[in-house]
């Protein structure tokens, strides 16, 4: 649980914006750009993907990240490795100590499994995700993307610990206002995020808020 | 009730080398029973809906659905549409591990060395992810359909930091595990050591796979019922079939 504090400042970011709950972005983060989530007011489910954004088919992989590490949980210094075996984003700073990439991301039909078989009309990170696809032309050869493109992602202050025997919880989030986690892209990355609507478990503390993201230049 | 396997139920057997890869369907109301057959074998698996392929085995909706970092019997496979693929029925191994992914061709030449075909014949080192891509080739899938994986036989557990530790002899000859199928699912096998395995040998062990009708889970079964959770899958999954 290091945390590591960033040098960087906010009024020097070359990209700044304001992502409400309940809505995707998809962006391109140049090799060497830094790129931070902060989470403005606490607790608040950043659900996200990585891609190559040169061959999509290249993307974040969450079991060769934590198996290579050793560790469930990502932190400062966790090379977030793609399903070639590459390193797509390394965490330079983090303010909140760890992050899940075993939970998922929630959707329509995982909720009606998981709560009740009408939860299944709620919004849901999945739906945020494929919209975002639909709407876009991704890659140099604008390749359409859908949900064959969508994998286990990283939730972004979001707290599932796993206990020595085994089992998985959703706890009350370790993170607060004014915590953030930035990473550096080694190469061009096209980032999906869905900032997370779910309102039947804690990881948002039951009121979805919105988060800011900023990327700096490599020279920053 | 789900019938247990006898000979008189019994579809098909084959037994998979050490390395080997392979894929099937199963169909809805039949079920496979994987032996370890010398000790210390590990299946990596990937499941779909045959009737649907962007329908998969989905890691991270099969654990936090039932509150878990592991599985085995009693325990489901679910689907991302929140639907049941197969079901632990049996298990005599206890743990089975769905969170460290499979062994590529980087991971194993850098662990025992590169031997291929020329050198070896059918002796020569395979790696679960290109294993897998073989045999998703034949169903005109690839790399877009490879998601978190289970393997069968092995042991990954956390300590309290989160720190990743692989059980050395977990599964000991003639361990098994019995998994029903509950939709039409394309099966994709890879008999591979598991990619934390610590022997320095490339020794991958073979696994028999025994196949039955054991028809379909009724309201009183094991699985349905192991957590409230599974009630809805079920039901989920059954709207398919009516």
């Amino acid at each position: 649980m290091a945390i590591v504090e960033s040098k960087l400042k906010s009024e020097q970011a070359c990209y700044e914006h304001v992502l409400p709950a309940g809505e995707s972005w998809l962006h391109e983060v140049k090799r060497g750009q830094v790129f931070r989530i902060l989470d403005l007011e606490g607790n608040q489910a950043v659900d996200t993907l990585f891609y190559n954004a040169r061959d999509p088919q290249e993307r974040y992989s969450a079991v060769d990240t934590i198996r290579e590490q050793g560790n469930l949980y990502l932190a400062a210094g966790s090379r977030l490795l793609s399903s070639e075996g590459n390193v797509l984003m390394t965490i330079v700073a983090d303010t909140c100590g760890r992050h899940d990439t075993l939970g998922g991301a929630c959707a329509a039909e995982s909720n009606s499994v998981r709560y009740a078989i009408d939860k299944k009309y709620m919004h849901s990170c999945r739906d945020s995700f494929l919209y975002a696809l639909g709407h876009c032309g991704c890659g140099p050869e604008n390749i359409p993307m859908d949900k064959r493109d969508l994998t286990a992602n990283v939730n972004f202050f979001m707290n599932v610990p796993v206990t020595p025997a085994g089992e998985l919880t959703f706890a009350d989030g370790i993170s607060a206002p004014g915590k953030y986690v930035e990473m550096r892209a080694e190469m061009d990355v096209m980032v999906l995020i869905s900032n997370c609507p779910q309102l039947n478990n804690p990881c948002n503390a039951y009121n979805p808020t919105p988060v800011q993201l900023l990327i700096w230049d490599a020279a920053a | 009730m789900s019938e247990a396997f006898s000979k008189d139920n019994a579809i098909w057997e084959e037994s998979v080398p050490g390395g080997g890869h392979c894929s099937f369907v199963m169909k809805r109301g039949t079920a496979l029973r994987l032996t370890d057959v010398a000790g210390g074998a590990n299946l990596c698996a990937l499941f779909y809906n045959t009737d649907e392929k962007l329908e998969r085995y989905n890691m991270p909706d099969t654990l936090k659905a039932q509150h878990t970092a592991h599985l085995t019997q009693g325990f489901v496979l679910y689907s991302d549409m929140g639907r049941v693929l197969a079901s632990i029925v049996a298990d005599s191994v206890g743990w089975h591990d769905t969170i460290s992914g499979m062994s590529n061709a980087v991971s194993v030449e850098r662990k025992y060395g590169k031997v291929d075909y020329q050198q070896a014949r059918n002796a020569m080192h395979r790696n679960a992810r290109d294993s897998m891509l073989i045999e998703l080739g034949k169903w005109g899938m690839g790399k877009r359909d490879i998601v978190p994986n289970v393997n069968f036989f092995s042991k990954v557990a956390a300590d309290e930091a989160g720190g990743l530790h692989f059980q050395p002899g977990h599964s000991q000859a003639g361990d098994f595990v019995e998994l029903r199928f509950e939709m039409n699912v394309l099966v994709v096998l890879s008999a591979s050591q598991h990619p934390l395995d610590p022997n320095p040998d490339y020794v991958p062990k073979p696994v028999l796979l025994q196949a039955w009708r054991c028809g379909a889970p009724d309201a009183h079964d094991l699985c349905r019922n192991f957590r409230p959770e599974n009630v809805r899958g079920f039901h989920n999954t059954e709207l398919l079939f009516r």
